[in-house]
């Protein structure tokens, strides 16, 4: 999948985040704002950073602002900011159900 | 036996921190919404954390059931994820006709074929939400071997029914028994309509006693705390405790001597019996009662 525009997915509500996915040309850089940055800060990075590339993200700029969720909306939130900076709206579902858990 | 289903506890599927504590308030089933709680823009994301969720968090504890967007509004794309997801139920809602039914199962029977997952894994219930949908309820409970349940949604049945809401539920009289009749009838559960105001306990306390009257297995819930209102209007007494522990000493009695009649007192019982003597207790041990059969 290829980032085409600003995208994102997510709320600021306890134990949500929002992931914002803008275009890049090369790798995959993330700024991260969350209250248990110096903790998970490593941990939630690279949970996004995989989900993207689970996904076919070889290069995005990511905005993380985390209000403490767990992995599994991480990797939700991610792989909807994905599809939707790509315009993609037919999931690939026998792809993610291969790696999401 | 029958399945508990006192309390099924609408969780908004877009609703991360609810999707991993809901298990904490004892309902019996969770139903996570897809729909009318999730807004347009947000059906793709309230989708993929519900996935994501049954994926992650051990719901073991209670019967997952998810309420589907209308099948040429995201719902094919709902029950793939869902069922990949390991849902027990899909509930449809607005279910006015069989067909409505028959067209999910379809949907659901090529996603479990798709990915080998054993046909008919997926169970399904309906809910009813209109006098097209009550006047072919008998037809809708039937219309598949996945259905489960049939459940009244009184909101939008009013509305069609040009009315609403009063106190002693007299404009509901005909769907809830038509309905019941017509869960009965098919052999699976029927379950009332969620009561919404949520400060008035008193309310849900009578319509409660009244669903449970009729025959309903259980009620829709909106809020944790009319969990645990509803779960006491539905424990057993004790005195339907003791006989139902005696009835059921008596089956171990005659299973032990190799009988075929189970007899209490010197009086026979009937297998309808026995079997709603162990759903009495059932009833009571997740009310927290006292159930040893000697």
């Amino acid at each position: 999948m290829e980032i085409k525009h600003s995208a994102h997915a997510g709320t600021l509500e306890s134990s949500d985040l929002t992931v914002t996915l803008q275009p890049a040309t090369a790798g995959i850089s993330i700024a991260l704002t969350s209250s248990v940055a110096k903790q998970f800060g490593d941990q939630i990075k690279q949970v996004v950073t995989v989900t993207l590339q689970k996904s076919g993200i070889q290069a995005a700029t990511v905005k993380v602002n985390d209000k403490g969720a767990l992995n599994c909306t991480i990797k939700a939130r991610t792989i909807v900011a994905a599809y939707r900076a790509a315009d993609k709206t037919d999931y690939d579902w026998e792809e993610i159900n291969s790696w999401i858990n | 036996m029958d399945k508990l289903r006192r309390t099924m506890m609408f969780v908004p599927g877009a609703n991360a921190a609810m999707l991993r504590d809901c298990t904490l308030y004892g309902a019996d089933s969770i139903m996570f919404d897809l729909e009318d709680a999730v807004s347009m823009k947000e059906k793709d994301t309230a989708r993929m954390l519900v996935y994501s969720a049954l994926k992650t968090f051990d719901y073991s504890s209670v019967e997952t059931v998810v309420r589907i967007n209308a099948l040429d509004f995201g719902g094919v794309q709902d029950i793939t994820a869902m069922v990949l997801g390991g849902i027990q139920v899909i509930r449809l809602p607005k279910t006015e006709t069989a067909q409505d039914i028959k067209a999910v199962d379809a949907a659901i029977t090529k996603v479990e074929k798709a990915y080998d997952i054993p046909v008919g894994r997926t169970h399904m219930m309906a809910a009813i939400e209109s006098a097209a949908g009550v006047l072919n309820a008998r037809e809708i409970a039937q219309a598949s071997p996945r259905m489960i349940g049939i459940a009244l949604g009184a909101e939008d049945y009013l509305t069609s029914q040009k009315t609403y809401r009063h106190e002693d539920g007299a404009e509901l009289s005909f769907a809830r028994n038509f309905i019941l009749h017509a869960a009965r009838e098919a052999g699976i559960a029927a379950i009332d309509t969620v009561y919404t105001d949520l400060d008035n306990e008193a309310g849900l306390i009578r319509e409660t006693k009244l669903i449970k009257q009729l025959g309903f297995d259980g009620k829709s819930v909106i809020n944790p705390r009319q969990i645990p209102v509803i779960h006491q209007i539905f424990a057993p007494t004790q005195k339907q405790v003791v006989k139902a522990q005696k009835i059921v000493a008596g089956l171990k009695e005659a299973e032990a001597k190799g009988a075929g009649v189970v007899s209490v007192n010197g009086q026979m019982v009937d297998k309808p019996v026995v079997e709603r003597a162990q759903f009495t207790l059932e009833l009571a041990k997740a009310s927290n009662m006292e159930t040893e059969v000697d």
